[in-house]
């Protein structure tokens, strides 16, 4: 969706400031919302693309007003609604998974839980050195297609393998696993005269790529 | 106390009761288990963080082979470490060389390499780095302190996608006495995103 999310190349937002000795969480709440992210889909499955879906439809507004952690819990409020668990939801209750238990974190966190899928079979429609045009897409669901690179011209620099695709995937529409393919897009291609960037790459599924 | 810090603090209190209800009512119905939360706290505070990378780092800058394997197939080069897992399953390492510099900014959200750097400070986040990370590079680097030469091209890896990006910084001059171990105290968090020179 064009939303407020997709930031890349607006202005307006101020001079980034960091913060000197940043701890990794700010208050104890966000240690518990942070941990409960990681924790509650091994219990009630969910993925990043879902997470993100959720985030992304905020409001403007509030999506700016917010704090990072508190879109976080307002995404994982609306998932356990969708999947019948916060008392109230209408949605029927999904099958559950037993919970994370405490001595299987490390073993979680280091098995990860990628979204690569198996290649085999699924041909590569571009190759590295490859002209190819970002495709002008504004679907109004979730998407990973940034708007600054949409109708753009690029060079592919890899082929990164195979990934199931945010799009259908955030909209319970299967994984459609297809290529990712890092892009380089001459700066100037982007932004005109008004750039101090070189070159920009962006990572792009293969149904956002078609060949120039 | 201004009417503004009074409303943040309700805010804060706000937040924290409800998700300590969301977890109350997480455990009592056998979705999570409340020690298996403080575990993965205490993961991502003390063991998963930047010190992670500057090891990858370092050693790139010893081990001429380290640094081609790392290169070639970041994921299995950081893994040689013991690093590797959630948000680094699809790791991609990009080296700063005397032209081209590489700084890492994700414009949808906030992708960020897990594994070697634990997770990402507030301003990565922010608007502000996301908006103009693509756009204006140097103007953001300006705001931390750094002004590359004008002959040095500047590349922003967008991570859109599920690869995640560290940079390998331009080893620091006069360092060829220093062991890997103090190499690696050198390397900051900033320098493997791309906002700080080493």
């Amino acid at each position: 969706m064009n939303g407020i999310h997709d930031m890349g190349g607006m202005d307006g937002f101020g001079p980034v400031l960091p913060e000197p000795s940043e701890p990794v969480f700010h208050a104890a709440w966000e240690r518990r919302l942070f941990a409960l992210s990681q924790a509650v889909p091994f219990a009630v499955p969910f993925g990043d693309d879902h997470l993100r879906r959720e985030v992304e439809r905020l409001p403007p507004a509030d999506y700016l007003r917010m704090s990072y952690y508190e879109g976080w819990l307002h995404a994982i409020g609306s998932l356990l609604a969708e999947r019948g668990i916060l008392p109230g939801s209408a949605a029927v209750r999904i099958a559950t998974q037993p919970p994370l238990a405490a001595g299987m974190v490390d073993a979680a966190i280091a098995a990860g839980a990628t979204t690569r899928q198996p290649d085999a079979g699924l041909m590569a429609r571009f190759l590295a050195g490859d002209g190819v045009v970002a495709r002008n897409l504004h679907p109004a669901g979730h998407t990973r297609l940034p708007r600054y690179v949409r109708g753009k011209p690029g060079v592919v620099v890899a082929d990164r393998g195979v990934f199931s695709f945010p799009d259908s995937n955030a909209a319970g529409q299967g994984l459609r696993p297809q290529h990712v393919y890092t892009v380089a897009f001459d700066a100037r291609t982007l932004w005109g005269d008004d750039t101090t960037a070189a070159s920009v790459c962006v990572d792009l599924w293969e149904d956002y790529l078609e060949a120039r | 106390m201004t009417a503004h810090e009074h409303d943040h603090d309700a805010e804060e209190k706000g937040l924290a009761l409800r998700v300590k209800a969301l977890e109350e009512l997480l455990v009592e119905q056998g979705l999570v288990d409340p020690a298996a939360l403080d575990r993965i706290v205490e993961a991502y505070e003390t063991r998963i963080g930047p010190r992670n990378g500057a090891r990858v780092v370092a050693r790139a800058w010893v081990d001429p082979a380290y640094r081609e394997r790392l290169l070639a197939n970041a994921t299995a080069a950081i893994a040689e470490l013991g690093y590797g897992g959630l948000q680094g399953e699809n790791m991609v390492a990009v080296e700063n060389t005397p032209r081209r510099h590489n700084l890492l900014v994700c414009t949808l959200c906030s992708c960020y390499p897990w594994p070697v750097l634990g997770l990402p400070p507030a301003w990565y986040k922010s608007a502000a780095y996301r908006s103009r990370a693509v756009k204006d590079p140097r103007g953001v680097l300006a705001e931390f302190g750094v002004q590359l030469p004008a002959g040095v091209e500047l590349r922003v890896w967008d991570s859109s996608a599920e690869l995640r990006y560290m940079v390998l910084p331009l080893r620091p001059p006069d360092t060829e006495g220093l062991s890997e171990e103090a190499l690696a105290g050198l390397v900051t968090r900033d320098g493997m995103i791309g906002t700080a020179l080493v």
